[in-house]
């Protein structure tokens, strides 16, 4: 290699290299500080009280929906491992919402209740046929294995 | 010259035989891009069965995900091309990274669209300020830069090293945007295919998926040899080898 290639190369991976500590630090502090969501036992623990707005991320606990007889009205629980939060939302749900499933609802608090201008449903990264989930979920019975959203959307 | 690469490597980079090389695979990578993408399609859209969530609306993964992984593929293609550009001077390096680009931010742009049509349906959300979904944006931007830098020189071989700069210092995107799912809590899932560990996905539809992903590189590798052969002849306009080419082209 001759020495202008060699000069070259160095200031090149030089550049790189900088620029490669320079943003791995960025994603390292973003990684504290940015939080798309909060989750419950996050909320009660006063993590998201500087916030006017936030996100709330959890599981929509089995049982908790109730719909309003006259309006769009719905309300349900948002838990996590350790918390959860009660939430009313009016508006229509994506089609994915449903028992056990994970939602993300962006609102504000109004006391102890969440109010939701927006609720998103989140999937997971598993696909498979229906055929073999049932076949899963039998196999799972007794065996008290909590699955997450193992309700058929036809279900709810 | 460094002893370490083949000279077959050597001769490759030069432009008249890169150019014969390269016409004679083009025919060969448009047919399997065409058969693979045909195949992978009728496996996807018809063959594979329904999700047990997400019923045929998940179906637009076998155009989206191979569609994101070739965003990120070809990025990594043109920073490995703009690295050799900046530092070697090879002219095909050059062309090779500048072609890439307009591929590359075809594929990001059907991937961020798929997605938000997916979104819309699974989610309710077209658009949502995620790390991935962020990322993602991020690399079209990087794209149309690399494009916009490239176009904004009078000289081109200036343009295209000037790109190339922009190109190899976004490369760093790349793992932010793969990784972005387990760095940060997105609403976006996590990997369904794993190179290491289990892949979480049903073996009926896999294969369509793999298939697909096969299908979008050979149709890059027709795509940026077809580019690559033009940009060759515009590049080189004043040598022999274009000039007997196109005395050929006349008399034929």
């Amino acid at each position: 290699m001759n020495p202008t290639r060699k000069r070259r190369l160095t200031i090149i991976l030089s550049i790189l290299g900088a620029a490669v500590v320079a943003s791995a630090l960025v994603v390292y502090a973003l990684q504290q500080n940015m939080n798309y969501l909060f989750t419950p036992s996050q909320v009660q623990d006063g993590d998201a009280t500087r916030y006017k707005n936030f996100r709330l991320g959890g599981m929509v606990k089995a049982g908790s929906i109730q719909r309003s007889n006259d309006s769009l009205k719905v309300t349900f629980t948002v838990v996590d491992a350790a918390g959860a939060m009660p939430v009313e939302y009016t508006g229509i749900l994506p089609d994915l919402f449903r028992e056990n499933q994970s939602v993300i609802a962006t609102g504000h608090m109004d006391g102890a209740r969440f109010v939701a201008t927006e609720v998103l449903a989140k999937h997971d990264e598993t696909y498979m046929p229906k055929e073999l989930k049932d076949a899963m979920a039998k196999a799972h019975q007794g065996k008290h294995i909590d699955e997450s959203a193992s309700q058929d959307k036809s279900q709810l | 010259m460094a002893k370490w690469i083949p000279l077959w490597l050597h001769k490759l980079s030069s432009p008249p035989v890169f150019y014969g090389f390269a016409g004679k695979l083009r025919p060969w990578a448009i047919a399997l891009a065409l058969i693979l993408g045909a195949i992978g399609l009728y496996g996807g859209l018809v063959l594979a069965p329904p999700d047990y969530q997400q019923g045929d609306d998940y179906r637009i993964i076998f155009i989206h995900v191979p569609c994101a992984w070739m965003s990120l593929f070809i990025y990594a293609v043109m920073g490995v091309a703009a690295f050799i550009a900046l530092v070697w001077r090879i002219k095909l390096a050059e062309i090779v990274a500048m072609a890439s680009a307009p591929i590359g931010a075809a594929f990001t742009f059907i991937t961020l669209v798929t997605g938000s049509l997916w979104g819309e349906r699974m989610w309710g959300t077209w658009w949502t300020w995620d790390a991935r979904l962020t990322s993602e944006l991020v690399l079209l931007f990087l794209y149309l830069g690399v494009i916009g830098l490239y176009h904004s020189f009078e000289d081109r071989r200036q343009g295209a090293r000037t790109a190339a700069f922009l190109a190899l210092i976004g490369i760093i995107n790349v793992p932010i945007v793969h990784f972005s799912v387990n760095w940060w809590n997105t609403l976006h899932q996590g990997s369904t295919i794993r190179l290491l560990g289990p892949s979480t996905m049903a073996s009926s539809m896999i294969w369509p998926l793999l298939t697909m992903m096969a299908a979008t590189k050979f149709y890059y590798i027709a795509s940026l040899f077809g580019r690559t052969r033009a940009d060759l002849l515009s590049l080189e306009s004043g040598k022999d080898w274009v000039r007997e080419i196109a005395e050929k082209e006349v008399r034929g």
